[in-house]
């Protein structure tokens, strides 16, 4: 079996869980590599890699591959596919990691898949696009195929491996170097899951009425350890972080458990949630389309029927 | 400054969107053709920058003849120029071949900014800008939620998960716009009629100098092997609030294992 290449995304030196899925997703297509591009690589970090199955660990530590945004990832990545021929790469569909997979496949003059929900041993994928309303196999047919997966796709599954470390050092090529990070802002509270990745999304609408309703929202979503969703609606009025857009023009989720609170479900909206497992929906008005998507759905006031929502989940976990 | 401005014309959002069933690429006779909806943030962005620092806008197109309803909307908007790049043999190219087609038709025209939109509304792969950057070997400033340019340098205000990144450059750069950065204009009845006389290339693959064996369908680097509409979901319960709406969920939660 080939050599298949896993781009690391991190947080602080922390690896994310869409990483730990596709390092499962690359067991099943060959023998997973993990790569790591920037500095911060830890003891902890190499045994969460380790422990979902990366038999080597590809480590570009220099502290300028973090100083330039995307291009690094790219070139880091070029560089091991032209030293180790892998079967294929594969790249979280993040808005960073679709670009370094953009930018690769140029340099290497090959194929790219984004957005794949899975990927078969053939190398045939799977996108579910359209807003989840069209499933479409697609293949690289030239170069050697990389695939940007969907946080959420494969349930990241323990697979002993070696994580042997090999330190990569690169020259950074001048186009590179031209766009700088000059700074970083964080504008949102951490605490919760991060909203693509999360296993439980619970989401606000025009319903919600203003930003202090959201505390409404919020609780509910600390309830469950879930992520906070937003309709356009709610972000554009200023009521919650644009970050937090669900929706065409927002984030993509699929998490097991979707609750959309005051949102009507407006075909942008339903774009980016359609694929989650399970639908509970809260909405006063009966006709309301996003009863269509509900597995569950009641009809009323949220403001009436999530915090009791809460609180039964708070007596029931207790 | 030179700006120039690459918009897509896709499909309605308010559509169903459909693949075609002879060749798998997008049923675009389905739907209402519109300016893909960051794409006009894009061209507002460039008028807004064009009003501050003087510059010409032309706008950049690849796509079949009616494509050029966009072009006119955004020249209609304030735009100065449009080429459109339409031949039958760039039907079917995908991110590798419409990215070279783009940067070859930008290349040696002396653009100090290119700006995008980030992600179409169609095939969403949010990839085309920095392909392009990569092409040209231009500096990638994308996902701008603020741009502001002093002399040559122009920072953005990358969006990420967590809030943004302080990204900098100097011209020429490849720029791509999120929809918070600004609040794109409607076109005037003047702008609409001054439109008219603005002028727009045509361009075929052979006046563009492209490599016909890099573009479109049979070229391209990926390729569709079957599609299917996903199956309708079974109908859920819905019941109404009779007080007790919140136990009910919790119910529901409690029998799927999520609490
Ligand atoms: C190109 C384009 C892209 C777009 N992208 C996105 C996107 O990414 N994400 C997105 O969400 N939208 C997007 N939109 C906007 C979308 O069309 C809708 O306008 C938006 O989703 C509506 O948000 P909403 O459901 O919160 O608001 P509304 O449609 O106003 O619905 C509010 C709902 O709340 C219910 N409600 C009110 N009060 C209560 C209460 N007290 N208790 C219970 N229910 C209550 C109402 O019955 C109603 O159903 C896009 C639009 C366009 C044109
Ligand atoms: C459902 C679907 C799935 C697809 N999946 C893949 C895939 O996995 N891999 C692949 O290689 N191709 C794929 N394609 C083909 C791909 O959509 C086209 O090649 C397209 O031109 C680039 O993708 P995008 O529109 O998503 O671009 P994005 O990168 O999302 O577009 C960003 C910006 O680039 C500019 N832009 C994009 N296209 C044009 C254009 N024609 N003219 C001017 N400016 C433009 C606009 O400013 C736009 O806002 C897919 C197409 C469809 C319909």
């Amino acid at each position: 079996m080939g050599e298949v290449l896993v781009l690391v995304e991190q947080a602080d030196g922390v690896v994310k869980k869409v990483t730990t899925e596709l390092l499962t997703l690359a067991c099943s297509l060959g023998e997973p590599s993990a790569v790591w591009v920037g500095p911060g690589y830890s003891t902890a970090a190499e045994a969460t890699l380790a422990e979902f199955g990366a038999a080597v660990v590809y480590v570009a530590e220099s502290p300028e591959l973090a100083a330039h945004p995307v291009a690094p990832k790219a070139e880091v990545l070029a560089h091991l596919v032209s030293e180790k021929s892998p079967a294929a790469v594969l790249v979280a569909s993040t808005a960073d990691g679709k670009e370094a997979a953009g930018r690769l496949a140029v340099r290497i003059d090959s194929g790219v898949i984004t957005d794949a929900v899975a990927v078969s041993p053939e190398l045939v994928a799977t996108q579910s696009v359209f807003g989840g309303s069209t499933v479409v196999h697609s293949r690289v047919t030239s170069g050697t195929p990389i695939f940007t997966v969907r946080p959420n796709s494969t349930p990241p599954v323990a697979s002993n491996g070696a994580a042997v470390r090999s330190d990569i050092s690169i020259t950074l090529s001048d186009a590179a170097r031209k766009a700088s990070v000059t700074g970083s802002t964080v504008a949102v509270k951490g605490g919760r899951p991060e909203l693509a990745e999360a296993a439980i999304v619970v989401s606000g609408g025009r319903g919600v009425g203003s930003p202090e309703g959201f505390a409404v929202i919020e609780a509910l979503a600390d309830s469950l350890h879930g992520a906070v969703g937003a309709s356009r609606a709610a972000t554009d009025a200023g009521w919650y972080p644009h970050q937090y857009q669900v929706g065409q023009t927002g984030k993509t989720v699929s998490p097991q458990l979707y609750i959309a609170n005051g949102i009507s479900g407006a075909i942008q909206h339903r774009a980016g949630m359609q694929t989650s497992k399970t639908i509970i929906v809260v909405n006063k008005d009966a006709e309301a389309p996003i009863f269509e998507l509900a597995d569950y759905g009641v009809v009323g006031d949220l403001f009436a029927v999530v915090p009791q929502l809460t609180q039964e989940i708070g007596k029931r976990s207790a | 400054m030179k700006i120039a401005v690459c918009v897509k014309q896709v499909p309605d959002t308010w559509a169903e969107k459909k693949l075609r069933s002879d060749d798998s690429t997008l049923d675009r006779e389905a739907a209402d053709g519109v300016m893909n909806e960051l794409d006009e943030y894009a061209v507002e962005e460039a008028l807004q920058l064009g009003e501050a620092h003087g510059a010409e806008v032309t706008i950049v197109t690849m796509g079949p003849e009616r494509a050029g309803e966009t072009i006119r909307k955004a020249l209609s908007m304030g735009a100065d120029a449009g080429i459109h790049l339409v031949d039958d043999g760039l039907h079917g190219s995908d991110a590798l071949a419409t990215s070279y087609a783009l940067a070859t038709i930008l290349n040696g025209r002396g653009f100090d900014l290119i700006i995008f939109g980030s992600e179409s509304t169609d095939a969403r792969m949010s990839v085309v800008p920095a392909m392009v950057a990569e092409r040209l070997g231009v500096a990638q400033l994308t996902f701008a939620q603020k741009v502001e340019i002093a002399g040559s340098d122009v920072t953005i205000e990358r969006v990420t998960d967590s809030g943004y990144d302080t990204v900098k450059a100097s011209l020429p750069v490849v720029l791509s716009v999120v929809e918070k950065i600004n609040e794109p204009r409607y076109p005037s009845f003047k702008g609409i009629m001054a439109a008219k006389k603005k002028p727009v290339e045509t361009l075929t693959v052979a006046d563009a100098g492209l490599d016909m064996a890099r573009v479109g369908a049979s070229a391209s680097w990926s390729a569709v092997v079957d599609f299917a509409a996903r199956p309708p979901k079974a109908a859920g319960t819905v019941v109404t609030d009779e007080g007790d709406g919140g136990v009910k969920i919790a119910d529901f939660l409690t029998g799927q294992k999520f609490i």
